[in-house]
């Protein structure tokens, strides 16, 4: 039984669980008329964005009216998939170092407890990493980046509050290229997308990075937290048009919501899932398995 | 309501066929309402809640007349927009007070929903009221989160009483012995974010209300929260009774489906939205303009709203004025610049502005911005009688005001081309009814 599989259990307790409503579908005595409109419905309230339901859904209803297949059990297997199809890229994600990741996304996601884990991943996998605290504006967050940085004994460059991340970034590249780090994490402040200055300065940031440390492969990570609706395709459409995202992490994975909308990113969007977060200890975190994911939706 | 799009181009194409006014039919009514609920479902409303409006509202809608007025689309649009109003609740953001103090407001909600920033909020709002809150530092869980309340807490100016990482029952407990014996008569209570599924951390906030009395439990949701938040209020409002709920970050560009979707399953009132990071962005909470926003049709309401409490009626009559009797000045203009100012800004009412939210690029709004400011120390150095009579500038008195206000003599001779324009454009409206000037 894998992770996901372990948290989908708790799913399957909750009426409003997808894999309930699912059951429920294909527990009809036939496909008639409103099944797949019964199936948008369900796709979508998985948070799965209205246009991608609709793709899977009438991509589905043809197939299947053409090949004229009255066997449930079949429309089951052709739904998932389908899903895998949308996820088809999901996990295309491997870590080249020497790297620099630099995790953004809007405020409350989890970006803070995120690097901390991620930090203790990469070291478990014999990388050495420093963690650099350029999120100057939320009262105590570097001091809260410390703790973590404490319990997963990596090293962190920090600045007082208020003073530019830009230099916080720059200061945290100096000391990594120095001594030979594999791994620079930035963590940054939360900021809603809408926030174009805010947006300015992420850019600021990342140019920095491009021009201080040429030869580290840069990846932008966007945390999502699983909880958000459709206002997650918006947030990775600005973010990517901003500095490019080249992964997500799905955090808060271990509550009721499923993060369904990371079927419609990657299908519209072309976004790959990095990492998920499962709990708020050290090493709840992992690589993405879209296998299982979609298994855990079905509550298999 | 021309500026309704989306959701109203898609109700009009239904309704374009339809030549003959009269009743709105059943079957128009149901075409319609597959787009509407399609809209709520994009906007987070939940499935179920979605559904049972949908069906409340349809039954109305049948058979009823359409107003002369407006087109079938947009009745469709006003009975929706009404229904959702009304199931949203009234606007209501008063606190529950206790009649023997301190009143005890505790905080509650998932990890991240924005419940320390709140708390500083919160108190700085009852502190303008003339309260005396106390902030009670319950989260011993987060790391630094103790010492972020305290920040926030500096901030407003409002004392934090903190235990380190005890017994989260115990502090609130002498949290509120603190404010007895200091003369507090609100606390606040921070709690650490938690899963609605978690039963130990569940439970210990009910061992608080159990403990202590408690008058008013505010549910914190971040209004970016999708199908899920649902189970999450229920949860929540099962094993404390919620007395209200604060929607957070809805500065950003969510519908916020959600909080239709928590007014619907726990029937509590929303009772304050949170639209900044600074500490006095906390307003009450609108029904009326959510709705709106949830249809997607923008904040409109607010923006008019604002342009009201900005500019009194008296000073818009006196320009107004100005303009009709054709002696609008460069001195009345800056002051109109000054009326802009006082609105937010010109980013501030684009981004009220349906569909401006993102797609905005406000680096063009800040140019506008620093061009008000060189505007006004153009017109500002010049002599009075200059700004009432601009057409004495010649060459060297438009010379000596560029280097007065550090600009050149081309900007000088823009803003006066400017001026020109506006007052030829307001000479047009003139003769309309109804005229008003656009801030």
């Amino acid at each position: 039984m894998g992770f996901f599989s372990k948290l989908f259990a708790a799913l399957k307790k909750t009426k409003d669980g997808i894999a309930e409503k699912l059951r429920g579908l294909f527990a009809r005595d036939k496909i008639g008329e409103d099944f797949y409109d019964d199936l948008l419905d369900i796709l979508i309230s998985s948070d799965i964005s209205v246009s991608t339901a609709d793709e899977i859904v009438e991509n589905l209803r043809d197939r299947m009216i053409s090949e004229k297949v009255k066997d449930k059990d079949y429309v089951l297997s052709e739904l998932k998939e389908e899903l895998k199809a949308c996820l088809d890229m999901a996990d295309d994600f491997e870590l080249e170092t020497p790297a620099v990741i630099m995790v953004i996304g809007v405020n409350g996601v989890g970006k803070t407890t995120s690097i901390g884990k991620l930090a203790r991943y990469l070291t478990a996998n014999k990388k050495s990493v420093t963690i650099a605290a350029a999120d100057t504006f939320r009262a105590a967050a570097s001091d809260q980046l410390e703790i973590w940085a404490d319990r997963a004994k990596v090293r962190i460059v920090k600045s007082s509050e208020g003073s530019d991340p830009s230099a916080v970034v720059f200061d945290a590249i100096s000391s990594v290229k120095a001594k030979g780090t594999d791994v620079l994490i930035i963590d940054t402040a939360g900021r809603l997308h809408t926030k174009s200055n805010l947006m300015e300065e992420l850019k600021k940031m990342s140019r920095v990075v491009e021009r201080e440390h040429p030869n580290a492969n840069f990846y932008k990570f966007i945390a999502l937290d699983a909880t958000t609706g459709q206002n997650a395709l918006s947030q990775v459409e600005v973010f990517d048009e901003a500095v490019g995202i080249d992964g997500i992490i799905l955090t808060k994975l271990d509550g009721t919501a499923k993060g369904g909308f990371v079927i419609s990113l990657c299908n519209e969007l072309q976004v790959p899932v990095a990492f998920v977060g499962t709990g708020e200890k050290l090493e709840d975190i992992e690589l993405f398995d879209k296998d299982e994911f979609i298994e855990g939706i079905f509550g298999e | 309501m021309a500026l309704f799009a989306g959701l109203s181009e898609k109700l009009n194409h239904i309704f374009s066929k339809i030549t003959k006014r009269g009743k709105l039919t059943e079957l128009e009514i149901k075409q319609a309402m597959r787009e509407v609920r399609i809209a709520l479902l994009e906007a987070d409303v939940n499935l179920s809640v979605a559904k049972d409006f949908i069906s409340k509202v349809s039954e109305k809608a049948v058979g009823q007349e359409i107003l002369k007025s407006l087109s079938p689309a947009q009745q469709v649009i006003k009975i929706v927009n009404e229904e959702l109003t009304a199931l949203m609740g009234s606007t209501n953001s008063k606190l529950n007070v206790s009649s023997t103090p301190p009143t005890v407001i505790m905080m509650c909600g998932l990890q991240g929903a924005g419940k320390t920033t709140l708390c500083g909020k919160l108190a700085l709002h009852l502190k303008k009221q003339g309260k005396k809150p106390l902030l009670v530092a319950c989260d011993v869980y987060r790391p630094a989160a103790i010492g972020q309340l305290k920040i926030v807490g500096e901030k407003a100016g409002v004392e934090v009483f903190e235990k380190g990482q005890g017994n989260p029952v115990k502090i609130a407990e002498s949290g509120i012995e603190h404010a007895k014996k200091f003369g507090f008569d609100t606390v606040i209570v921070d709690t650490a974010g938690r899963l609605h599924i978690d039963e130990a951390l569940m439970q210990e906030l009910e061992n608080i209300t159990k403990t202590v009395r408690v008058d008013e439990i505010l549910l914190t949701v971040d209004s970016m929260t999708g199908q899920d938040a649902v189970n999450v209020a229920k949860t929540f409002n099962e094993r404390l009774e919620v007395t209200g709920v604060v929607l957070t970050k809805l500065d950003g560009d969510t519908r916020g489906g959600a909080c239709l979707s928590i007014k619907a399953v726990t029937g509590k009132p929303i009772k304050f939205s949170s639209v900044g990071e600074k500490l006095t962005d906390l307003e009450p909470f609108y029904p009326d303009r959510m709705a709106s926003r949830i249809l997607g049709m923008g904040d409109v309401l607010s923006l008019i709203e604002k342009a009201q409490q900005a500019v009194t009626e008296e000073e818009a009559l006196k320009i107004e004025k100005k303009f009709k009797e054709n002696s609008f000045t460069l001195e009345d203009y800056i002051e109109q610049f000054a009326m802009l100012k006082k609105m937010g800004g010109a980013k501030g009412l684009l981004e009220m502005l349906p569909g401006m939210g993102t797609k905005l690029k406000v680096s063009d709004a800040d140019i506008d911005e620093n061009k008000i400011e060189r505007t006004k120390a153009i017109i500002f150095s010049m002599t009075k009688k200059e700004r009432r009579e601009p057409s004495i500038l010649n060459y060297s008195r438009k010379m000596r005001i560029a280097k007065g206000s550090g600009t050149t003599i081309q900007e000088v001779n823009q803003l006066l081309k400017q001026f020109e324009q506006t007052k030829q454009m307001m000479k047009m409206m003139k003769g309309k009814r109804g005229f008003r000037l656009p801030f």
